[in-house]
């Protein structure tokens, strides 16, 4: 995409943005263990000899792990390669080897691409396979590291498999940059790799940042910011460090390439340390792992088995008969993940805009919504359409199905908004008729208001369950 | 004691001597031995007791008691044994009790094998005279005022001293085969992947293999079969179901082709190069169609070793670091904490090998150390696979000499590294080769020979390796 193109970066100066994006996979167990992959469990309670990285333990390729980081990779368009896995060393305390089995200059995926909802495209450089280190938490005084006078280690996360997915510096904005991850997330959730919660870390974001003047063609140098928490930090992070590097190079100054720390209250990005002072990793191919081949035809296999992806899901919205849908509406159902059931209902003849707004407001992210069955809900709003049912009842009855299943005419009868047969709504006109001979001489006279008089008597005498499009037709019919 | 392992196991499984009554002797020896030769680190009497019993209940209760039963057998201390103290012989992992056993082990025990103890090792399988361990050196027992070799030492000293019929080292620049060579006994550095690692703490983890050594050709073939096959705990272990090695002893060498490596054989010393002659005529005499073999780029292997397997343990003795187990010194931050526990925990052999692997891998420098000695590597895999063109196995000294007086290298990193000269190639290779001892140099101490082959020739190894043990040394 061409850079600049979006307002909100410092005047004169063009904002380039990469992100490395960490995502946890939703395995059943670890990347190299059979230990628990979950969060919020007991410290240390999900651990083992190779998790720990006792003395002697040896790791094992997990395979779900592998398939859930080629679908990822797959559905970003990357190029599935043989790859192998390296040894990144580094002494942290809550790294058991001191080492993180990574991979290195020969990644399991390369080169795709996002596609923004709003517009723009985004190049992957790479999407690879690593382990998770544990969680390091300091105790006493202030609860961070100066100052503690113990810190406490759970290695449950230790081991944990997470797919590293690496940007090209493609984006030009903070907006984008929050674009980016919200889209990213929607396809990481939508091929059931992760459940990307940020809050629980299972998604975490490293942003590279640099501005170069409007036009230039070589990049500037750039920073790296740390400790992004949310899609907001992100965005607030890129606006505030493009800002303070376009007022140093304005001021003459220059840019130190160097690791940066959001600090969220105070707004501002700190530094924590520079080039020189970089762990030099010591790269080496790890030696208890073979390559990782992932065989052709079970790459064609995994690639078949990919629901369709945000994207084609969007156009598949926008595509739908007049007045269709604008693109926000689309996307916000596909957020929702409600597009299948908008689908359903529009291919069943119900307007797009009413089927958008039962699904996104009856149905979406209510327990339950996931199972669902999308010709039920096109059957609900086609019975609200043809007047069987009141919006108000198709919302309850939407709301039961939610609950319990079985289909709309069994929900609608047992909520007891089943209409009754044309005989006895015939045979309900008649009698009220007859009861209120007068009313009735005024309204086959012309007096139409009447209309709703009798359309009351019938309603109280079949309990609500006559339609009252019905009746009005037969009331209409009997004045001749 | 000289009873074979086998013959040992014949007779608990037929009922003609318990298991009991096999340790309990076999612990009266260390006992009664042990103080003057240090080939233990630790004697588990009592779990051996315990594992002696209940083979001899197997054997009342008419169950399969397993090939090795009541075969008291040594294990180096790198092995990891569940709550049994596992020191590398390293006061960094002083007080750790390992979780779990090794695969190995798991193994040998089911085959009704019993474990009587640890043996003494240098730190970390780090040297070849097992002088580095921090808890004082293991002597010979062929000759008490020399070295056993290492890094197994412990292992092959306890082998030759009578105190195990069996035990287990690890090789991962001839750990196995040149202390075997210099206490004159059988050793074994199987395939890579052949035997599987998990629970071996890790020196060099492309290199490393576990394999036995024992008193007779024989018992080492058993106590392989015990050990081999495949592990899903260890990526690196081999799929292929394990030949039988016992059954192709008596098979002879033949029509077999064996090469004598000019490369290994260069820099023995005369009496060591004239054992290997003898050997060679021994074989040809057998029927083996006998001349010389070259592997050009041999020479090179030290070198490269020294780059490759330092490397892979500074990564792999960096979570020594006094955060979780063994042992920690404090510090004011935990940087501090990490220098102090390592540098009183690691002997200067590990910190050598631990800087010179730091820097082999450090940016600017990966390429011309670390990336240069995986090109040699490869060169030697090539000419090894030439020379298997031509010839079915091949035959060089393991020990460039016989056992030298303690103290003789403690002090010479470098002239220590050219004891394993002759048996680095097929670590890097990943080649089997078997050293077995075939009679003795001027000074009247054992010299072994070496049989090399390509992976997974085992058995022809083991054929050539009973042939030569028959044929009077």
């Amino acid at each position: 995409m061409t850079p600049g193109t979006e307002a909100g970066g410092p005047a004169g100066w063009e904002v380039v943005v990469g992100l490395e994006v960490h995502c946890e996979l939703a395995t059943a167990t670890k990347l190299f263990c059979g230990c628990r992959n979950a969060f919020g469990d007991e410290p240390n309670t999900n651990v083992c000899p190779v998790c720990l990285g006792l003395p002697g333990s040896l790791p094992v390729l997990n395979r779900r792990a592998v398939e859930l980081a080629v679908r990822l990779g797959l559905a970003l368009g990357c190029e599935v390669r043989r790859s192998i896995f390296h040894r990144k060393n580094y002494f942290y305390p809550d790294m058991p080897k001191d080492y993180q089995v990574s991979q290195y200059d020969e990644p399991l995926n390369v080169g795709g691409a996002l596609e923004l909802p709003g517009g723009g495209r985004v190049r992957i450089a790479r999407a690879h396979l690593e382990e998770d280190t544990g969680k390091t938490s300091h105790a006493g005084a202030s609860g961070r590291i100066h100052g503690a006078q113990a810190a406490l280690v759970d290695y449950n996360r230790a081991g944990v498999p997470l797919l590293e997915i690496v940007s090209e510096p493609d984006i030009a904005s903070a907006a984008q940059a929050r674009a980016y991850v919200n889209e990213l997330r929607e396809v990481i959730v939508s091929v059931g790799a992760s459940d990307a919660r940020m809050e629980e870390g299972s998604l975490r974001i490293d942003a590279n940042v640099s501005v170069r003047p409007a036009g230039a063609p070589a990049l500037g140098t750039r920073t790296e910011v740390k400790n992004l928490n949310s899609v907001r930090s992100l965005g607030r992070a890129v606006e505030h460090e493009a800002a303070r590097q376009a007022a140093l190079l304005t001021a003459g100054d220059r840019v130190v390439q160097e690791t940066r720390h959001w600090d969220e209250d105070a707004g501002r990005t700190v530094a924590l340390r520079s080039k020189e002072e970089a762990y030099d990793y010591r790269y080496f191919p790890e030696p208890d792992l073979v390559p990782l081949e992932p065989e052709a035809g079970w790459v064609a296999a995994v690639e078949a088995g990919l629901p369709p992806l945000p994207s084609a899901r969007r156009r598949a919205l926008e595509r739908t008969p007049e007045p269709g849908l604008a693109a926000d509406e689309a996307a916000a159902v596909v957020a929702a993940g409600a597009d299948g059931l908008v689908v359903a209902a529009v291919a069943g003849g119900v307007e797009a805009r009413v089927a958008v707004a039962r699904a996104l407001n009856e149905v979406a992210g209510r327990p339950g919504a996931a199972g669902l069955d999308p010709g039920a809900f096109a059957e609900v709003l086609a019975m609200e359409g043809a007047g069987e049912l009141t919006p108000t009842q198709a919302k309850s009855v939407l709301a039961r199905l939610l609950e319990g299943g079985g289909s709309p005419r069994e929900a609608a009868a047992a909520l007891g908004y089943e209409s009754l047969g044309d005989d006895a709504v015939a045979a309900a006109v008649e009698a009220a008729a007859a009861a209120h001979p007068q009313e009735w001489a005024r309204y086959a006279a012309g007096e139409d208001r009447l209309a709703g008089f009798f359309v009351g008597k019938v309603m109280a005498a079949t309990g609500g369950r006559a339609n009252g499009r019905v009746v009005t037709d037969l009331l209409d019919r009997r004045r001749g | 004691m000289t009873t074979s392992a086998l013959a040992l196991a014949e007779d608990v499984r037929a009922g003609r001597r318990s298991a009991a009554s096999v340790v309990e002797e076999h612990l009266e020896a260390i006992e009664a031995g042990d103080g003057a030769i240090g080939a233990f680190r630790l004697v588990t009497a009592e779990r051996a007791r315990r594992e002696a019993a209940a083979v001899d209940a197997a054997v009342a209760a008419g169950r399969d008691p397993g090939p090795l039963a009541g075969v008291p057998v040594a294990l180096k201390d790198n092995l990891c044994t569940r709550g049994v103290a596992t020191t590398c012989a390293s006061r960094i992992l002083e007080g750790w009790l390992p979780p779990y056993d090794a695969t190995v082990v798991r193994r040998l025990r089911a085959a009704g094998a019993v474990a009587v103890g640890k043996t003494n090792l240098d730190e970390f399988a780090m040297g070849s005279s097992t002088e580095h361990s921090a808890f004082g050196p293991t002597r010979n027992p062929r000759d008490p005022s020399r070295v056993p070799g290492g890094s197994s030492g412990g292992s092959a000293a306890a082998v030759a001293a009578g105190f195990a019929p069996l035990a287990l080292g690890s090789d991962t620049g001839g750990s196995i085969r040149q202390p075997a060579a210099l206490c004159g006994v059988v050793g074994l550095k199987p395939t890579y992947g052949r035997v599987s690692r998990y629970g071996l703490v890790a020196f060099a983890s492309s290199l490393d293999q576990v394999g036995p050594l024992a008193a007779t050709v024989a018992d080492a073939a058993a106590a392989f079969e015990v050990i081999a096959g495949h592990d899903p705990a260890d990526s690196t272990s081999v799929p292929d179901p394990v030949p039988s090695c016992r059954g192709v002893l008596d098979e002879g060498v033949a029509g077999l082709r064996v090469g004598v490596v000019a490369e290994l054989a260069d820099g023995a010393a005369p009496d060591v190069a004239a054992r290997v002659a003898a050997a060679a005529e021994a074989l040809a005499a057998a029927g083996a169609e006998v001349s010389p073999a070259s592997v050009p780029a041999a020479v090179h292997g030290l070198s490269a070793y020294y780059l490759i397997a330092p490397a892979e343990a500074s990564s792999n003795l960096a979570r020594y670091d006094g955060v979780r187990y063994g042992l920690r010194v404090d510090g004011p931050e935990v940087t501090a904490m990490y220098g102090a526990t390592r540098a009183a925990g690691f002997g200067p052999e590990v910190k050598r090998r631990i800087m010179l692997g730091t820097y082999a891998l450090s940016a600017g420098y990966y390429d011309a150390y670390y990336g240069q000695a995986q090109r040699v590597r490869s060169l030697i895999i090539a000419d090894f696979a030439a020379a298997y063109e031509r010839f079915d196995l091949l035959l060089g000294p393991t020990s460039p000499t016989t056992a030298f007086p303690l103290g003789e290298r403690a002090d010479d990193p470098l002239r220590m590294y050219l004891s394993d000269v002759c048996t680095i190639p097929s670590n890097l290779a990943g080649h089997p080769a078997l050293s077995l001892p075939y009679g003795s140099g001027d000074d009247g101490l054992p010299v072994g020979v070496q049989l090399l082959g390509p992976a997974l020739a085992e058995p022809v190894l083991f054929r050539a390796a009973a042939v030569l043990e028959g044929s009077g040394r």
